[in-house]
C-alpha cells in the first residue's frame, strides 16, 4: 500500500509508506494530490526540478509539500508522478512529472500542508499528515 | 472536557480558568450543537485563552469545531500592546467571505432561463482547483490590488462606486505593505485573481423562503419575489502562502516548544514580525475583496446576457477569517483590541463608524452560508454582540463528514438527482466535488443561526434556499 486516509471531519489526514523516506515522501505527494483529482488519469508531460531545505524532517515534508502546491497554483501543475527524489542532509531534491491542470477534472482543494498531527516514523518508514481543505 | 463546561443558560457554556488559562472560556451554543462539537474543539479553545493578553473570554460561536491552533467558530481579543496576533486564528484561507446580492429578476423569470444562466456564469466566472483566472496580472496590478482591494476592481472597470461601501471595510483595509507579502505568494496569487477555487467554495442563485424582520429585510431590499445571489471564495493561493510563511516565521524567531499546540504559533501584536504578519494578512484580505468583486461583476454581466438588462445589488459582503484592530468595552473603557475571528462573522449592531451609513440605523448585514442543497440565511448585528462576543457571531455549518467517508458512501449523481428533486441545480467541476459537498455532510445550519437569534448576536433577518449552485 501506498498511502491510506484516516478518519478527519473537516480536512484529511493520510498516511503515505515506503521501504525509505523518499519514497514515504513520494507517496505522501501522490496521497495529496489523489484528493484533487483522479491521479492515474494525469499525464507525465511536463519536468519540473527543485530543492527544499527543512531544519528538520517534518520542516522538510512540509516544505517538499508545500512546493507542490507552490507548483499548482502559480503555474497548473498537476502531478502525475514524482521521478527522482533525494535527501541528504535535511535537504532535498526532487524531478516531478505532470500535466497542466486545466486538461483534468478535479475536485477537493488542497489549501495548505500542516504540522497538525504530523508523524514521521522510521523503518518501516511512514508519513502522516492533515492537510488544510 | 465537556463534563467541565457550566450552563450558565440555554444557550451560554462556561469554562472556568484554570491551569495557564488567563481567562475562562465561554461557548455561545445549544445543547443539541454541543452534543457533536469534538472533545479537541473545546480544547483548542481552552489553549487559545492561555495566549498573552487575551481579554475577558476566549470565545466559541454556535458552530465551532476543532480547527488547526484555533477552532473554527473561535473569537478572541488581544490588548494591542501586551498582546498576540496569530496565524492560526485567522486560518490559511484569509478573507474566506461571502457576498449577498438583491435582484430585479423574478423566481419565475429565473427559473425560465435557469440552466442558460448557470451556464453561462460557469463559462464566465474560472473556478476548481489550481485553475487559473481568465486574465494575467502583472506584480505591478497585484500590488495594487494587496493595497486597494475592491477600490482597485472597480476602478478598473469591475462594477460600480457604490458597490465599494457595501463591502465591509469599505472594500479595503489599510496598511498592507506589498513587501511584506513573499514573492512566492505572489506567485500563487497572480494567476488565480479574478477565480473561484474548489471546495467549499461555491456561487448560489437562491430564492427567498422566510422573511423574519420585514423592517429590516426592507432596508436590505430583499424583495421575496426576486432571487439572491451569493458568492462564496476567500484569498485564494496568496492567502494561503501568506498564512504558511508568517507561521514558519513566528516559529523560527519564537519557537513552539511553550506552547500547547504547534499551531498556536504568535507573535506580539507590536513586534516587528506581529506588524509584518498584519500587513501581509490585509494585503490577502483585500485580495480576497478584489476577488469577490471581479466574479460579481462577471455574475452582473451573464445576467445582462441572460435577462437584458438587469439590477444585480450588493447587499454586503463580510469576512470569515480575519484578525482586525477594533475599538470594544472592556472593563467600563474602550480599549484597542485585536480581535480575531476565525470562522467567524463580524455582527456589530446600529450606530458604529465600521456600518456603511446606509445601514447604521439598522447593524451590519451578516451573512451566513449553508451547504449546496441547505439554507442559507441573512442575519443583521446587534448591539448586544459588541458586548459579549467582540461584534462576531457564527459563520455557517461545519462539516460532520470527512471528504474520504463522503466519496465512500455517496455518488455524485445521487447526490444531483436528489438535489433536482428538490428544486435545484447543480453544476460542478466534477462528480466527485458534488459527493465531497453533499448537504449530509454538513451540520444543521438552521440550528446555529437560531442559537445566535437566541443568544442575541446576531438576529435572523431573512432565510433562503438555492435554486442554482456552481462549485468549482
Amino acid at each position: 500500500m501506498k498511502y491510506k486516509f484516516l478518519e478527519h471531519k473537516a480536512d484529511a489526514k493520510f498516511q503515505a509508506f515506503g521501504k525509505t523516506l523518499e519514497e514515504a515522501f513520494s507517496n505522501a505527494a501522490l496521497a495529496m494530490f489523489s484528493l484533487m483529482t483522479d491521479i492515474k488519469k494525469v499525464k507525465g508531460k511536463i519536468e519540473r526540478k527543485f530543492n527544499v531545505k527543512g531544519y528538520d524532517k517534518k520542516a522538510l515534508l512540509y516544505n517538499f509539500l508545500e512546493e507542490l502546491l507552490f507548483l499548482l497554483d502559480s503555474e497548473g501543475f498537476l502531478l502525475y508522478k514524482i521521478k527522482k527524489i533525494k535527501i541528504v542532509n535535511n535537504k532535498l531534491e526532487a524531478v516531478v512529472v505532470g500535466d497542466k491542470v486545466s486538461n483534468y477534472e478535479t475536485h477537493g482543494e488542497v489549501k495548505a500542508v500542516t504540522y497538525n498531527e504530523m508523524e514521521i516514523k522510521e523503518k518501516p518508514y511512514m508519513v502522516q499528515v492533515v492537510v488544510d481543505m | 472536557m465537556k463534563e467541565k463546561l457550566k450552563k450558565l443558560s440555554n444557550y451560554e457554556f462556561e469554562l472556568d480558568k484554570e491551569g495557564s488559562m488567563k481567562v475562562p472560556a465561554k461557548l455561545f451554543i445549544s445543547e443539541k450543537l454541543l452534543k457533536d462539537v469534538e472533545e479537541n474543539a473545546i480544547q483548542q479553545l481552552v489553549n487559545v485563552a492561555t495566549l498573552r493578553g487575551i481579554q475577558k473570554y476566549a470565545l466559541a460561536m454556535p458552530d465551532i469545531h476543532s480547527g488547526y491552533g484555533f477552532p473554527i467558530g473561535g473569537v478572541a481579543a488581544f490588548d494591542v500592546n501586551e498582546g498576540i496576533i496569530s496565524p492560526g486564528g485567522v486560518g490559511y484561507d484569509i478573507n474566506c467571505g461571502v457576498r449577498v446580492l438583491s435582484t430585479n429578476i423574478s423566481v419565475e423569470e429565473f427559473l425560465k432561463k435557469r440552466t442558460e444562466i448557470i451556464n453561462e456564469i460557469y463559462k464566465n466566472v474560472p473556478s476548481g482547483v489550481g485553475r487559473e483566472g481568465k486574465l494575467k496580472f502583472s506584480k505591478d496590478v497585484l500590488a495594487e490590488v494587496i493595497e486597494k482591494g475592491a477600490k482597485w476592481a472597480i476602478d478598473n472597470g469591475y462594477g460600480i462606486k457604490e458597490d465599494l461601501q457595501r463591502i465591509e471595510e469599505y472594500g479595503y483595509m489599510k496598511g498592507a505593505n506589498f513587501h511584506d507579502i513573499s514573492s512566492k505568494a505572489i506567485q500563487r496569487g497572480m494567476p488565480q485573481l479574478g477565480s473561484l477555487g474548489a471546495g467549499n467554495h461555491f456561487l448560489e442563485i437562491q430564492q427567498v423562503e422566510q422573511i423574519f424582520n420585514e423592517k429590516i429585510s426592507n432596508v436590505f431590499e430583499i424583495d421575496k419575489n426576486n432571487v439572491t445571489i451569493m458568492i462564496h471564495c476567500g484569498s485564494r493561493g496568496l492567502g494561503h502562502q501568506v498564512a504558511s510563511d508568517y507561521i514558519k516565521l513566528m516559529e523560527d524567531k519564537y519557537g513552539y516548544k511553550d506552547l500547547p499546540d504547534r499551531e498556536l504559533i504568535n507573535a506580539p501584536v507590536n513586534s516587528d514580525l506581529g506588524k509584518k504578519y498584519y500587513s501581509a494578512m490585509i494585503g490577502s484580505v483585500n485580495f480576497a475583496f478584489a476577488n469577490r468583486q471581479m466574479i460579481m461583476h462577471w455574475i452582473r454581466e451573464s445576467f445582462d446576457k441572460i435577462f437584458g438588462k438587469s439590477k444585480l445589488n450588493l447587499i454586503y459582503d463580510v469576512c470569515h477569517n480575519v484578525a482586525k484592530i477594533e475599538k470594544h468595552v472592556i472593563d467600563n473603557s474602550l480599549k484597542e483590541v485585536c480581535v480575531h475571528r476565525k470562522g467567524a462573522s463580524r455582527s456589530f449592531g446600529p450606530r458604529r463608524d465600521e456600518v456603511p451609513e446606509i445601514y447604521r440605523n439598522i447593524g451590519q448585514p451578516v451573512i451566513i452560508p449553508g451547504s449546496m442543497g441547505t439554507a442559507s440565511y441573512v442575519l443583521v448585528g446587534t448591539k448586544k454582540a459588541e458586548e459579549i462576543s467582540f461584534g462576531s457571531t457564527a459563520h455557517g455549518a461545519g462539516r460532520v463528514c470527512s471528504r474520504s467517508a463522503a466519496l465512500r458512501t455517496l455518488r455524485g449523481e445521487n447526490i444531483r438527482n436528489e438535489l433536482s428533486k428538490k428544486g435545484i441545480e447543480v453544476k460542478a467541476g466534477s462528480w466527485k466535488s458534488i459527493a465531497e459537498e453533499a448537504p449530509q455532510v454538513y451540520k444543521d445550519i438552521d440550528e446555529v443561526v437560531r442559537v445566535s437569534h437566541e443568544v442575541g448576536i446576531g438576529n435572523l433577518v431573512v432565510k433562503v434556499k438555492p435554486l442554482g449552485v456552481i462549485k468549482g
